[in-house]
């Protein structure tokens, strides 16, 4: 029998757990999902013999009802934030409110042409813009680019367009500190930046003095990710800022974790020249597979003119797209962006309020501070300190060589997502937890409860950790022999 | 760890061994530990040339993604072709089976700035402590 179908012989702990083929594997030729009706007008002329392809696409051919099967099959296999905690640190897998949904699903936003000057659309890109300024503490944003390294992509053509106007191009070296988020390196080398890479101190933060050691007249700039990937805040910021615009450098502020701190302080009151907002993680839009997600970039003033054109601006009583900007970097995204994701986060970012938003950092820190101290006593935490939103432990003085990756497979059998593991790099088998602050008190001592109980088992039964998850849909999945060994069910010809 | 006293070494965990004008580099024992099961390697093209710190090729192992850098300045002269079939090769025998590439030294005076493997194993110890 070629193809699988019906529930497994291993199924999960609830429910019906089907082993399902690829599309591709449960192809079958001349099956089709619809049926359409005859032209009712001329058909289009063909292109040309030789930009044809020689054989027709190889398409899954499925009916309807297989397709609807297999995507939704695929579905239950799935843990999502609807399910329960999902404490996977430095992504934010907050609740997202549904009420969003509804609001970017009105028709006049949801049939809106990108082409017309949509002044209620206008509107909102230009309020998001006003809001967004005003939580970081920046003078202009612009709501283009389309995810986080999107945003460092633009925010370092802007530093680059900025030193190039003013005739500095020499500037080809930028600092980042070893606690920045993993982009950061790669946003900077794809602007042909030279990475400096600058170690944080036994505290887990910047030294002023280790910044001051790596600027010299060829400092473009630093890329400071705060709170940083430990979960510590950089509390010498505003000096370190101090030293890279004394060097004619500008500071690159990674907002991916902005969420710690919204209404609380703002980067562009210490020290940032420009920095990047995730409203897929800080304002509650969805990640969902992988996107889409948006990254606007907000700017001091002296970036402003280089801005992606176009920008929304005011218009008398209404709102204008403005192109009229001759030192802009360019566009960074077709249209205004992603329209839905923004549109969502303006939602957000009314039901809350100032007060509201500030609370949801409060609760985020709060929550991140209750699971470091209710598990510090049996996992090692490398920066003894309170944390921000999220908690980084290690492996460090578990038993029986029982690893990170151990504990993270047996959270699954527990109904957990697992956190995010072996990251930041900084410390040797993170286990790096962000609980957010959308998940009452129970839930987040059921999440407790799981790892304490976990850590008693890798005393007593570590075998039962070594080969975890028992009550998953997949259990213990073999990744090295998974990478070297690619199994392609596709015909790719 | 295993540190052969034969070899020298550089702060990013790569090994030269000397043979007349050619380096040949691989990574220590350590870096493979730390890495975890490599799975995929990316090593330069033979005739092309780099300084020493430059990023010369790839490591990949299912936890991370590293860089290996040249520890001398020369010509790539030579790569060892069959590990990018048997990657696995460089956990279970870094230090021989596991080389790398070879490279046509352009400044053997360099080698006198890498550790040599009394120096490599203190900078373990302050490294790991």
């Amino acid at each position: 029998m070629s193809k699988l179908y019906g529930p497994c012989d291993t199924p999960g702990s609830t429910g019906i757990a089907y082993c399902e083929p690829t599309l591709f594997e449960r192809s079958t030729p001349g099956r089709v999902g619809c049926s359409l009706g005859a032209p009712d007008v001329p058909a289009p002329a063909q292109p040309p013999t030789e930009l044809r392809r020689a054989a027709d696409a190889a398409w899954p051919e499925v009916s309807e009802v297989e397709a609807m099967r297999h995507f939704v099959r695929l579905s239950q296999y799935n843990y999502n934030i609807e399910d329960g905690l999902y404490p996977l640190g430095s992504c934010t897998m907050k609740y997202n409110p549904k009420i969003n949904e509804d609001l970017c699903r009105l028709a006049g936003f949801a049939n809106a042409h990108p082409a017309d000057e949509h002044q209620g659309l206008l509107q909102l890109i230009y309020e998001l813009q006003r809001d967004l300024a005003e939580i970081a503490g920046m003078d202009a944003v612009t709501c283009q680019p389309a995810a986080g390294a999107h945003g460092e992509l633009t925010g370092m053509l802007l530093i680059r367009a900025y030193h190039e106007a003013r005739g500095e191009n020499h500037r080809n070296k930028v600092i980042i500190p070893d606690t920045a988020h993993g982009t950061n390196p790669a946003s900077a080398a794809i602007c042909n930046y030279q990475v400096v890479p600058v170690a944080s101190n036994e505290q887990g933060i910047l030294d002023p003095e280790a910044v001051a050691a790596a600027c010299d007249e060829n400092l473009a700039g630093i890329m400071i990710t705060n709170p940083n990937t430990l979960g510590l805040f950089e509390s010498n910021i505003e000096q370190v800022a101090k030293i890279v615009h004394e060097h004619g450098g500008l500071v690159y502020y990674d907002g991916a974790n902005l969420n710690a701190i919204m209404g609380i302080t703002r980067p562009g009151d210490f020290g940032a020249d420009v920095l990047h907002y995730n409203l897929h993680k800080t304002f509650s839009t969805p990640h969902g597979g992988g996107g889409p997600g948006a990254g606007p970039v907000g700017v001091k003033e002296h970036l402003a003119p280089f801005l992606p054109a176009p920008i929304v601006v005011r218009d008398g009583d209404g709102y204008k797209l403005d192109n009229d900007r001759p030192q802009s970097i360019g566009r960074m995204r077709a249209w205004h962006g992603n329209v839905g994701v923004l549109i969502r986060a303006y939602a957000y970012i009314r039901e809350m309020g100032a007060a509201g938003l500030r609370k949801a950092s409060e609760m985020a820190v709060l929550n991140a501070n209750y699971i470091r101290a209710a598990l510090q006593d049996l996992y090692h935490l490398p920066h003894p300190v309170p944390c921000m939103h999220e908690v980084v432990f290690t492996e460090k003085d578990l038993p029986n060589e029982i690893a990170t990756m151990d504990v993270a497979k047996r959270l699954m059998d527990y109904g957990f997502h697992p956190p995010t593991v072996y990251f930041p790099l900084v410390v040797k088998g993170a286990l790096m937890i962000e609980p957010t602050e959308t998940f009452e008190p129970e839930a987040l001592d059921g999440f407790i409860n799981a790892l304490r109980k976990i850590h008693a088992e890798a005393q007593a039964d570590p075998d039962l950790l070594h080969h975890a998850p028992h009550h998953a849909f997949a259990k213990r999945v073999d990744e090295v022999y998974a990478a070297r060994n690619l199994k392609l069910t596709a015909d790719m010809e | 760890m295993n540190v052969p006293q034969d070899l020298r070494y550089t702060k990013d965990h790569e090994w030269v061994k000397v043979e007349g004008d050619v380096a040949v580099m691989g990574i220590s024992d350590y870096a493979q530990d730390a890495l975890g099961d490599i799975v995929f390697l990316e090593l330069p093209d033979v005739g092309s040339t780099f300084g020493a710190g430059d990023a010369i090729g790839v490591v990949e192992s299912v936890k991370a993604v590293s860089d290996i850098y040249c520890a001398v300045s020369g010509e790539v002269v030579e790569t060892n072709e069959a590990l990018v079939d048997a990657p696995e090769t460089v956990n279970g025998d870094p230090y021989v089976g596991g080389w790398m590439v070879k490279i046509k030294m352009s400044d053997p005076a360099e080698l006198d700035a890498l550790m040599d493997a009394a120096a490599y194993e203190k900078y373990l110890a302050e490294e790991t402590e």
